[in-house]
């Protein structure tokens, strides 16, 4: 039994410590992973897990490593990416050069999805990709675009699904058990480490993706990232957020219109 | 004490042959049930709101689907959405997560039972129905330590027995019940 004054404590610690600010997670989840960890770890209690991570680093990023990976697939929510294709992608055709940002990417199974998209819609030689999340280990799976063939089926269904329009095993090579993604889709894709709770804007965008992150987050963390993007995105910028995350919370919320209401795209209109 | 305050909240878990006894459980209560009842059914990834549709359509009580963030109040029954966990806050607001399958399911029935045992302790009904697998058998076993109360319905009674075994099996169940008592002991909690 994790106690709330225990928890709070364990997270004020690792915020002084190691400048990791979870205090403002959705504590449910974040309690749910904590006791995967320790029971993983055969750890007994949250106090012992403290003790732990706290004299030692490498113990720490392995705690930091664990409890923030999200889970993700290619062509997630295939309607999603069909609305892109009919309300985002045309709109994004106007700029010479497209700058996307996929804030909290995890193993980058959406970016590589975003990849084909705009390479189908003959965008992708002049768009950027950052791909960021608070987890590297993510990051380097990401980078190192593998997955494994046993998810080909479902993935398949979802590409067509999601209205692409070729063989979506042009899109990978096949190997053993895994797959490896075009090559040539990673050309202008970068990865980098990116704290949502911390850290600040870096550049300005034409779209941002950030699909099943919110929902890890209070009400005040939700509004401060949200307001994060708004200042991210240029006049007319695009925001898509997963299918069950609203701007209901956000301080921001008025400045965007709903371009799809079911699909969660937004457009920044002031 | 008087059986209607013994309580704070209601959980179902239910997976194969569920909409049946969801139905036969949730037609009977009165719009302005005392209790908030928070439901998890494994349904399919791709179907968005059909089975709230489904059984507004049959029930006097309120069926919504649980929001993020959302505070939870009596009167209503809350459904997991599809492809997603749903879990409780200490605030008694609701949390989504997109975290991995717990056997094989998500929604699934321990996630909501396991942190909707912490936060309602014993004040927490936790009722289990038919299915194919063993999801909630944790939850129960949860609820149970944290001093709540559980059914299970009985298996035989069950179009899929699976599940129910499955909690029985636990040793954490504390009443097993046909459909029909379990709707009696329902109705007696207005």
């Amino acid at each position: 039994m994790i106690e709330n004054g225990e928890y709070q404590q364990f997270l004020e610690s690792v915020r002084f410590v190691y400048g990791y600010d979870f205090t403002e997670y959705a504590e449910a989840s974040v309690i749910r992973r904590i006791r995967n960890f320790m029971e993983t770890n055969k750890i007994g209690s949250l106090k012992d897990l403290g003790r732990m991570v706290m004299k030692d680093e490498s113990a720490f990023e392995h705690f930091v490593q664990e409890i923030t990976v999200n889970v993700t697939e290619m062509f997630r929510d295939p309607l999603f990416y069909k609305s892109l294709r009919k309300n985002v992608v045309n709109r994004l055709a106007t700029y010479p050069f497209i700058k996307v940002w996929i804030a909290g990417c995890s193993t980058g199974e959406e970016v590589y999805s975003m990849a084909i998209l705009l390479r189908e819609e003959g965008l992708l030689e002049r768009t950027v990709i950052y791909a960021t999340d608070i987890n590297q280990d993510a990051l380097q799976k990401a980078k190192e675009g593998i997955s494994s063939i046993s998810n080909m089926k479902s993935y398949t269904e979802n590409y067509l699904k999601a209205g692409g329009k070729n063989s979506f095993s042009d899109y990978y090579k096949a190997k053993y058990n895994s797959v490896l993604w075009d090559k040539s889709l990673r050309q202008n894709i970068v990865f980098s480490v990116h704290n949502l709770a911390m850290d600040k804007s870096f550049n300005e965008f034409q779209l941002i993706l950030c699909r099943n992150v919110l929902i890890y987050f209070n009400q005040s963390l939700q509004s401060k990232v949200i307001s994060l993007f708004y200042e991210s995105l240029c006049s007319f910028g695009f925001l898509s957020l997963g299918n069950k995350e609203s701007l209901l919370f956000a301080d921001k919320q008025k400045c965007f219109e709903e371009i799809d209401k079911k699909e969660k795209i937004f457009m920044k209109i002031k | 004490m008087e059986l209607s305050k013994a309580y704070d909240a209601i959980v179902i878990g239910a997976s194969a042959g569920g909409l049946y006894v969801m139905t036969r459980l949730l037609q009977p209560l009165p719009a302005g049930f005392p209790l908030p009842v928070i439901v998890v059914q494994h349904r399919s990834k791709d179907e968005r709101s059909l089975l709230e549709e489904v059984l507004q359509q049959k029930c006097a009580v309120r069926i919504k689907q649980a929001d993020e963030k959302e505070l939870i109040q009596k009167g209503t029954v809350y459904i997991a959405p599809p492809d997603y966990h749903l879990l409780i806050e200490n605030d008694r607001s609701f949390s989504l997560s997109f975290d991995a399958p717990v056997n094989f399911s998500r929604p699934s029935i321990d996630v909501l039972f396991e942190s909707a045992a912490d936060v309602y302790k014993e004040r927490l009904l936790g009722i289990i129905l038919t299915g194919a697998n063993s999801d909630g058998a944790g939850g129960i076993k949860r609820i149970a330590m944290q001093g709540g109360t559980t059914i299970g319905q009985n298996p035989e009674t069950a179009d899929y027995p699976e599940m129910p075994k499955a909690a029985i099996n636990t040793g954490y169940v504390k009443h097993i019940m046909t459909p029909d008592e379990i709707s009696r002991y329902l109705l007696a909690l207005i």
